[in-house]
């Protein structure tokens, strides 16, 4: 799957925990979702399970943790589809 | 410092007869009832096959949760007791604007038995199929107890106490006195109180195993619940929730809030499973003294007593609680005031009951009326004996009334007596 094709699908995801509609609309690579988004840190919980669920594919803790912005998370799942 | 006077300037309630204020005078007054059949009662073979279940549309849902609180949301008690809590806020003429600081004169203490019980079933699913990983975010905040109380400080920005009591079947009528004893000393201006009851097959299943609840009205559930009656074989399990705000008179009249009644004070008492109290069972010693003592605390002689709301569940407990108040109060025959119970209508809403059941006693001091008793033209002759048959009434009456008192029972022997005053 291509890089701007993961993050139009992140958007979808993200959507319903964003807090700031205005920084969820000049999303970019470097958005960071707590800090950006503002997304509630224990939310970031749920859309990772969103992210597993749509992708079909299991993040691990130690991905998990490093999962904070819109990089890391294309970077996860990349890496995940490919070891598929 | 002198104590503060409380009074009553919101209510809120989620019934199985009525959601909303407005449709639930209507309810008690018409003695509607909210009892109807369960299909999942009936497929899992319970004995009893009838309960009380609130309607909530998803108009009324929206209104009070965001889309985003909805996902995998799955606490029906949670659900009630925000939407009473919330509705009694509004109705209080308090503001859900929110504010960057905390409303620190504001607080709850919202009781509940369980919290998110299917929730927490979902949860043990997810476990034992090793996905605890999946639980998501919310199973904590639905399934503690706090639950309800953290929900609503969230959404109205409380500062001050925020806290959940559990008493059984008193928790309701115990968060307004735990609430008026708060505004009372000066902790707080307001408390927001009352009580939910998550519903369904996973908190009734207990009670329906002790053969606590009627078997015999599967086929004709409005005439199931028959507290009083000769031929009440059992409690109706139902479920709602009930709210209350209380706030410092000096508060009220200043922002001209409606004040529905003032709290006059009251009682919490347990029997201490001693004497015939048990776990199951009340002392009888023990609810007469939490009834005298109410009457002690609030300086009103048993004769001004306008109206009785008892607990009343409709199992074979009803003739000893008419002759524990027939004692209590020294009152009996033509002398004892006027009595009913709202489980006619609504059923036992366990942790919910005594606050559903205290809203309606306010709107009766409010509004000038005792509702009538459903299911009960065959008075159970144990109370005809102590008791006027007409203090039974099972038509509305239309009366001025200035003192009401309100008493909650529960397993564990605890009891709660309440009494109210019409502000003047």
């Amino acid at each position: 799957m291509k890089q701007e094709a993961i993050i139009d699908q992140l958007k979808v995801i993200v959507k319903p925990y964003v807090t700031d509609e205005q920084a969820f609309s000049n999303l970019t690579e470097a958005t960071d979702f707590i800090n950006d988004l503002k997304i509630n840190s224990a939310n970031l919980i749920d859309v990772i399970l969103d992210i597993e669920e749509f992708f079909a594919i299991e993040i691990d803790n130690t991905s998990m943790e490093r999962m904070i912005d819109v990089q890391s998370a294309v970077a996860i799942i990349t890496a995940k589809l490919e070891a598929q | 410092m002198q104590n503060k006077r409380v009074v009553i300037t919101g209510l809120g309630v989620v019934a199985p007869n009525g959601v909303g204020i407005s449709d639930f005078t209507k309810a008690i007054q018409n003695g509607t009832s909210g009892i109807r059949h369960d299909a999942e009662l009936e497929r899992l073979q319970f004995s009893c096959q009838i309960a009380g279940k609130p309607i909530i549309t998803d108009a009324v849902l929206n209104e009070y949760f965001t889309p985003l609180e909805l996902r995998n949301f799955n606490s029906s008690g949670i659900m009630y007791g925000v939407i009473a809590g919330m509705q009694a806020w509004q109705d209080a003429g308090l503001s859900f604007e929110v504010q960057v600081d905390p409303d620190w004169d504001s607080g709850t203490i919202f009781g509940t038995g369980t919290s998110g019980i299917d929730k927490f079933r979902e949860s043990i699913y997810k476990i034992d199929h090793f996905e605890t990983r999946k639980l998501g975010s919310t199973a904590v905040a639905q399934t503690m107890n706090s639950g309800i109380s953290a929900y609503l400080a969230g959404k109205l920005g409380l500062g001050n106490q925020v806290t959940t009591n559990s008493s059984a079947c008193t928790t309701g009528t115990e968060s307004i006195l735990m609430g008026f004893d708060r505004i009372r000393s000066g902790q707080a201006k307001r408390m927001l109180v009352g009580s939910t009851s998550d519903s369904g097959p996973y908190i009734w299943g207990g009670f329906d195993a002790m053969r606590v609840c009627t078997f015999k009205h599967n086929d004709t559930p409005e005439e199931g619940s028959r507290p009083m009656s000769a031929t009440a074989s059992g409690f109706v399990p139902s479920s709602g929730a009930g709210a209350l705000v209380l706030e410092d008179l000096e508060s009220a009249l200043a922002r001209k809030a409606t004040i529905y009644a003032e709290v006059l004070g009251g009682t919490i008492n347990s029997g201490g499973q001693r004497g015939e109290g048990t776990m199951t069972a009340p002392n009888s010693v023990a609810v007469q003294k939490c009834i005298t003592d109410a009457l002690q605390q609030t300086g009103i002689q048993a004769s001004a007593i306008d109206t009785i709301n008892g607990h009343l569940t409709a199992t074979s407990k009803d003739s000893l609680e008419i002759k524990n108040w027939t004692e209590a109060l020294g009152l009996s025959g033509t002398d004892f005031p006027p009595i009913n119970s709202l489980k006619s209508t609504v059923g036992h809403c366990l942790s919910a009951a005594g606050s559903i059941e205290c809203v309606a006693t306010v709107l009766q001091l409010h509004h000038g009326f005792i509702f009538p008793n459903r299911n009960c033209s065959d008075l159970h002759p144990e109370i005809a004996a102590l008791i006027d048959p007409n203090k039974v009434p099972q038509q509305m009456l239309i009366k001025d009334l200035t003192i009401a008192i309100k008493a909650s029972f529960g397993f564990g022997d605890v009891n709660a007596c309440v009494v109210f005053k019409k502000y003047a």
